[in-house]
């Protein structure tokens, strides 16, 4: 399975995280997206008209709609990411799924021109941005309600996975994440997994200091 | 704050491979400036006011000043050697101090943290002694000697080595590192880090390389290059204060900052000063 990637895009980010956490190799493709713009050039315009990556590529399937990259390495290796199959939580998963391209718009877009210098109206990207993070943790805060971790489950499926670059990323566009305490836990949870990998700006969880120990009858 | 001796200096102002006779607009110590071809295919730097700025093009990089530049930009005799591969890794905008970008580019003691299982690996956080210097003919700052054990040390090393480094810093805003070449032992690696300062707390940096490695592809230097930048720029966003203070007693050196120190000491000594912070405040 070949992945035309970019180490810094979060959306190419997606798929080697779902990989790595189904258990899927892949076979690496770099694209010098920055700077020289290879996601334009006639080879991958050919492969995918919308010139953007991640373009997946398995035999005569060609992807390049992430999400629909998840959907494929979740039914092929790790079925579980797909959900239970119940009517609530697929309608979830695909109402995420959706919403993911707005995070890639808003707080992806927010990036580019923070980090890459890539033209765009800031202001508006940012309170774009911002509004859908507030989306998103309001619905983390009802999941929590329904004792749920996850977006659509209390296990992680593909919607978290499409979700959670972006949002992991938004500082490097200008946005904090301070204000939300339910994306941060969710995000814990996430960087929790077996088999997480990172990307820069990105980090795994690692327990640096080992818990205080408190003799018992102290204090 | 134009009465800075930081005028003077060349600054990168951008790739010379990307200019194109539209021009690219963007800034230099708050000036609005503009890079384009002029009609013969030479670079050409406008400032805002109207005035035609100074223009050298070398390392890749349209490089122009404010004002006067009383020497030719600095020299990287590597640069021009056979056989080495010129990568140009292009720009990304960092919210920080032009001089806080190149302090943090000189410090290896955040290596293990910063960029973990790639240039450091816990727990080989050790940083052994190695000497720094100011060398008075070539007004440069200069650490030779530096050692350090490194996991990934460069996308042609296969495994953990012991690298050892040179800092050179030749002009205010920029940073030369030469590092042990893992498929050719008796020379360098030159990895540089160019700063164009846009404002005292907002830069582009422009990181550059000349590397011995036959085998990797373009693609994948500069990914690995952007990689370890980009684990850069989240702490350098979140440094405070925003600027570089470069009074004593600010911050408090240990071994590992021995290099950071002298830097200061140097841009002082030249009142570099844009993008520092002169008075605890
Ligand atoms: N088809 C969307 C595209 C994702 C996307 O926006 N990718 C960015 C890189 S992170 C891109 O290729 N942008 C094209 C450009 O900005 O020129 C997906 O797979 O989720
Ligand atoms: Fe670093």
């Amino acid at each position: 399975m070949k992945l035309y990637d970019y180490v810094l895009s979060p959306s190419c980010y997606k798929v080697r995280l779902m990989a790595a956490l189904a258990g899927v190799k892949l076979e690496i493709r770099p694209v010098d997206f920055h700077p020289g713009a290879e996601h334009r050039g006639t080879e991958l315009l050919a492969l995918n008209p919308a010139g953007s990556i991640p373009i997946l590529e398995e035999g005569d399937l060609i992807l390049t709609e992430s999400a629909a990259m998840l959907a494929y390495l979740a039914a092929k290796a790790a079925p579980e990411w797909l959900g239970s199959g119940a009517p609530e939580e697929a309608a979830r998963i695909q109402q995420w799924l959706s919403f993911a391209h707005r995070l890639t718009a808003s707080l992806g877009g927010a990036r580019l021109h923070e980090m890459l210098l890539r033209p765009g109206d800031i202001g508006a990207l940012q309170a774009q941005g911002i509004a859908a993070l507030r989306e998103l943790e309001a619905g983390l805060v009802e999941q929590g309600l329904r004792g749920m971790r996850f977006l659509a489950s209390d296990q992680p499926t593909v919607a978290d996975i499409a979700c959670f670059p972006y949002v992991a990323l938004a500082p490097d566009g200008g946005i904090p994440l301070d204000p939300y305490p339910a994306i941060r836990l969710w995000s814990r949870a996430i960087r929790g997994l077996d088999n997480f990998i990172e990307m820069p700006g990105i980090h795994r969880l690692h327990e640096l200091r080992p818990e205080p120990h408190v003799e018992p009858g102290e204090v | 704050m134009m009465q800075d001796a930081m005028v003077d200096e060349w600054y990168p102002v951008g790739l010379f491979s990307q200019l194109d006779v539209n021009g690219r607009k963007t800034a230099l110590m708050g000036e609005p400036i503009e890079v384009a071809l002029d009609a013969e295919d030479r670079a050409k730097v406008t400032c805002g006011d109207g005035r035609t700025l100074p223009v050298c093009v070398r390392y890749g990089h349209v490089w122009s000043s404010l004002g006067k530049p009383q020497k030719d930009l600095f020299a990287i005799p590597e640069a021009d050697q056979p056989g080495r591969r010129l990568v140009d890794v292009g720009v990304i905008r960092v919210r920080c101090s032009p001089l806080r970008a190149v302090e943090n580019f000189l410090d290896i003691a955040h290596f293990p943290f910063v960029h973990t299982d790639i240039l450091g690996a816990e727990p080989h956080t050790e940083v052994e002694d190695y000497k720094v210097e100011i060398r008075q003919q070539e007004d440069e700052v200069w650490a030779t000697q530096v050692k350090f054990y490194q996991p990934k040390a460069a996308k042609s090393a296969s495994g953990g080595i012991t690298t050892e480094y040179m800092y050179r810093v030749p002009a205010p805003t920029c940073s030369v590192l030469y590092k042990t070449c893992p498929p050719r032992p008796c020379e360098w690696d030159v990895i540089t880090l160019f700063v164009q300062p846009l404002a005292e707390d907002l830069c582009d940096v422009w990181p550059w390389m000349a590397l011995f490695d036959d085998v990797t592809p373009m693609t994948d230097l500069i990914h690995f290059q952007q990689t370890i930048f980009l684990q850069d720029r989240s702490i350098l966003e979140n440094q405070i204060p925003r600027l570089l203070p470069l009074d004593p007693g600010m911050e408090i050196p240990t071994r590992a900052d021995l290099t950071s120190v002298a830097y200061r000491r140097w841009l002082k000594r030249h009142n570099y000063t844009y993008g520092a912070q002169l008075v605890a405040q």
